[in-house]
């Protein structure tokens, strides 16, 4: 009703329930400060109110400190439940189920291009089936972005240079704004899509690209992410170096998500953006055991194709331990670093 | 105590004002600055709200919508708010209160002027010149790498000013030390003394780091040094943690003076003592500490750990609790008191209700899981605007109607005044309880256009910041009005304790003719004899 009313956004996802739940816990609380400081701020100044002419020899009350904590222990306590019941919330929130769909959406000035792992592209649009957890993994060409489901009560900053995660599963068929809600430049309150959620047959059959709206969405001929990425890793020359056995470079089967021993000592979880960055500046946290003679690759891919080189090394890793997913990477199996990339 | 000498007829011609190193011209300087400051930055808000009045991008072009936001934000910021209390009557106030016959430094003190003025003249060449389009938060890479404005005039002018705050605060903590007259013990000291020395904490220790920040955008920007921008291989995110390191404590630069002026009228005006008195005081320190604490809050989406969100999040809500004390206290104050409705008390009872809405849906945007809805949407907007509006600049007018008798030697008007304050609280309303509705509808901010399920709203908002307008303009003619028409202001026109008053209206340059000696505590209402006034 609230939603009818113009007061509440469409609920669209199945954490949107339970942020406005919080939200109404909240008002709540919040109206209830609300009317009982008004209340005794109007109640007082009224009772208390000088008559013309009159003057009131006022008790000299100084205080009390029964009251004083009183009125600090109580809403320090109120705070926390806030605390704790947001805190949970938002680490929901951040931890995409393990079954998630993978989805990159990279954003510039002013669009969002969006990469189905299957091989379909589309920009400012995002096709989603109904009932499955979709992962968004976020980055930039250019300035931060935030990308904003308001329906599905969602946001995370999209920021040059590293990746960030956000996730959903929609509950209703139907169009939803997505907005960019981080100031970008002249054209930023532009820089609004929509996400489209569909009954999971009409997704595959559009996934295939024989939608009816196929052509506004331009297809990448049925090339997958990862054979994208897979492509590119031979045309780069990747595979001279980081081929089984090789001396030259790590073996890449297997290493996303594991802890890697660095030069110095230390160690560090091969996340999305640790690859990321031994792509494009490989001597920032050189392996122990491999000398420094990777040249950079920055400037010579796209973020979209870096992507696609990532989640072709994330293929590699789980076609080497024997599990053939449904789709490819980045919904292998659980996998803790795969998670502790958003933080 | 009409014709005898006063600071204002002390002396005479533009070299006396221009070179003064009395405390109470100066500021007087601050405030014709600052005043002048606020109807510029009031003048692009206006515009925005006429944008905004409908959907489309129709009114002003997007570059000229950003670059609006962005001078209005800057402005009020950083040349209003940030000076706005602390300069006009926390200069003209202090000596007073603690009985001494100037600041410590009076020339540091006519430097900071002049050093604020500097860096204003540096922030309206921007504006002049072009404008700045990069929000006044200036994030990065944007500032350095792609905005096209003129991002380093503004940058300078913002490093320059905030000089001004440093020793203006530097000024303030030692005179409060130093100069206290003989017998005015700490927890003598009118609450208003300590708000602004909390404040000095908080100018002393977090304007250096937005100096900084500013510095290195700018030395990026034009050197391209590898430090915020990820294409140079520096940190976007480095830049966020510092600026809001400084810009976090900032809005408590805004509200703790405020806090400090509501506790002076409460009193006054109920002719009671404060309700705990040392929790009030110790609340404002508290806050001054705290609030350097909780930056993290503004980075909860930006990439940040999880964890460190997890931190900055219970942080920001135990920094509400002194706060919340604060509020009760005035409250409580009322109790038994005699509470007479003069224009001052209304702003200041305006302030505890429009503060108490702000502090509460700070509350919201602290929990973290329903930030994420409404981060970056006008829920932050109207949030930050009950605080850094309703709270700071209804103190601030609640202040400068208390103490203009005393700043001029004239009485305002009452009846236009109280009509005033009535409208700026009912426009102030308006104008942002609707765009809390907005943001939790998913109306992100910074949007020069908009889907048009949000236009209901919208011109509500404009509605109301129309009415704000009326109400803002109404004191600014009747104010200048009162200098020559107003009736002459006695000593101490409100009964009011505190040493302010014990001195003619407009004082004497030095002060007090001689040094005062405080025998009793503060707002001993309860045993002060009649007043002659009434």
């Amino acid at each position: 009703m609230l939603e009818r009313l113009g007061l509440m956004p469409p609920q669209a996802s199945t954490v949107a329930g339970q942020v406005d739940l919080l939200y109404a816990f909240l008002l709540l609380v919040s109206a209830f400060f609300s009317i009982l400081i008004a209340g005794a701020v109007i109640g007082l100044s009224i009772k208390y109110r000088r008559r013309p002419g009159e003057f009131v020899r006022t008790p000299h009350i100084h205080g009390s400190t029964a009251l004083e904590i009183a009125w600090s222990i109580i809403p320090f306590g109120i705070t926390m439940i806030m605390f704790f019941w947001g805190a949970h919330l938002f680490i929901t929130l951040k931890r995409p189920p393990d079954n998630a769909l993978q989805v990159n959406v990279v954003g510039r000035q002013w669009m969002w291009k969006v990469q189905h792992l299957e091989g379909r592209r589309e920009i400012n649009e995002l096709h989603v089936p109904l009932g499955r957890p979709v992962k968004v993994t976020l980055t930039s060409e250019d300035v931060i972005h935030s990308f904003y489901v308001p329906a599905f009560r969602i946001k995370q900053d999209a920021v040059p240079g590293r990746y960030t995660t956000t996730w959903f599963e929609a509950t209703k068929i139907g169009s939803y704004h997505l907005f960019c809600a981080e100031y970008c430049g002249t054209v930023h309150s532009g820089m609004i899509g929509q996400v489209v959620v569909m009954e999971p047959a009409a997704y595959q059959a559009w996934l295939a690209g024989d939608g009816a709206d196929g052509a506004t969405a331009g297809a990448a001929g049925g090339i997958s992410v990862t054979a994208t990425g897979e492509g590119l890793f031979g045309q780069l020359g990747c595979a001279t170096c980081h081929q089984a056995g090789s001396v030259l470079g790590p073996q890449l089967a297997g290493l996303p998500g594991t802890s890697v021993t660095l030069q110095d000592g230390s160690s560090i979880k091969a996340d999305d953006d640790y690859l990321r960055e031994s792509i494009l500046n490989p001597q920032a946290k050189l392996v122990k055991g491999f000398a420094p003679v990777m040249p950079t690759f920055k400037g010579q891919v796209s973020e979209e194709q870096l992507l696609a080189l990532i989640a072709y090394i994330k293929s590699l890793g789980s076609s080497a331990g024997g599990a053939p997913g449904t789709t490819p990477a980045g919904s292998g199996g659980p996998d803790a670093g795969q998670r502790k990339t958003d933080s | 105590m009409t014709s005898t000498t006063n600071y204002l007829n002390a002396d005479y011609g533009i070299w006396s004002w221009l070179l003064t190193k009395d405390h109470k011209r100066i500021a007087i300087l601050y405030l014709i600055s600052i005043t002048f400051m606020f109807v510029l930055g009031g003048l692009f808000a206006l515009m925005l709200r006429l944008e905004l009045l409908t959907p489309a991008g129709d009114l002003l072009a997007a570059d000229t919508y950003n670059k609006f936001f962005t001078m209005h934000g800057i402005i009020m910021v950083f040349f209003f708010l940030v000076p706005s209390i602390p300069a006009v009557l926390g200069n003209f106030l202090i000596p007073m209160m603690i009985g001494a016959r100037d600041l410590a430094f009076p020339r540091l003190n006519l430097a900071s002027w002049y050093i604020y003025i500097f860096g204003a003249a540096f922030t309206l060449y921007a504006v002049v010149t072009g404008g700045v389009d990069t929000g006044w938060t200036f994030y990065t890479p944007y500032s350095t790498a792609v905005a096209n404005t003129k991002v380093i005039p503004a940058a300078l002018g913002i490093f320059i000013s905030g000089f001004s705050s440093i020793l203006t605060g530097l000024n303030f903590i030692v005179t409060i030390h130093r100069m206290r007259a003989p017998g005015l013990t700490w927890f003598r000291l009118p609450l208003f003394i300590w708000a602004h020395y909390a404040t000095s904490i908080i100018f002393i220790l977090g304007t250096p780091v937005i100096a900084i920040t500013v510095l290195l955008l700018a030395v990026e920007r034009s050197f391209h040094f590898g430090i915020f921008d990820p294409a140079l291989g520096g940190d976007p995110i480095l830049f966020q943690h510092l600026f809001w390191f400084y810009s976090h404590p900032a809005v408590y630069i805004m509200i703790l003076p405020s806090m400090g002026i509501i506790s002076e009228l409460i009193t006054c005006f109920s002719r009671k003592v404060i309700f705990g008195y040392g929790f009030i005081a110790i609340s404002s320190l508290a806050i001054a500490v705290l609030g350097f604490l909780v930056w993290g809050h503004h980075l909860f989406l930006s990439g940040q750990s999880v964890y460190a969100s997890l931190i900055f999040s219970v942080l920001s809500f135990l920094v509400a609790i002194p706060s919340a004390v604060k509020v009760f206290n005035w409250t409580a104050t009322l109790y038994k008191g005699s509470v007479e409705f003069a224009a001052p008390m209304i702003y200041a009872l305006g302030f505890i209700g429009l503060f108490t809405i702000g502090g509460l849906t700070g509350l919201f945007l602290a929990t973290l899981g329903f930030d994420v809805h409404v981060h970056d949407t006008y829920f932050v907007v109207a949030h930050f605007h009950y605080i850094m509006v309703g709270g700071a600049l209804m103190g601030y007018l609640g202040g400068i109607h208390f103490w203009w008798p005393k700043m001029t030697g004239r009485m305002y008007p009452e009846w236009p005044a109280r009509i005033a304050a009535a409208i700026v609280f009912l426009g102030f309303n308006l104008t942002f309880f609707p765009q809390f509705i907005a943001g939790y509808l998913g109306m992100p901010r910074r949007y020069h256009m908009y889907p048009p399920e949000f236009q209901v709203l919208n011109v509500m908002s404009t509605a109301g910041a129309t009415i704000l307008g009326v109400g803002y303009l109404l004191p600014l003619i009747y104010l200048m009005w009162s200098l020559r028409y107003g009736k002459v202001a006695p000593a101490n026109p409100w009964g009011a304790t505190g040493l302010e008053w014990q001195t003619p209206s407009p004082p004497p340059t030095e002060n007090f003719p001689v040094t005062p000696i405080v025998t009793e505590e503060a707002y001993a209402y309860s045993t002060m004899r009649e007043p002659e006034y009434v």
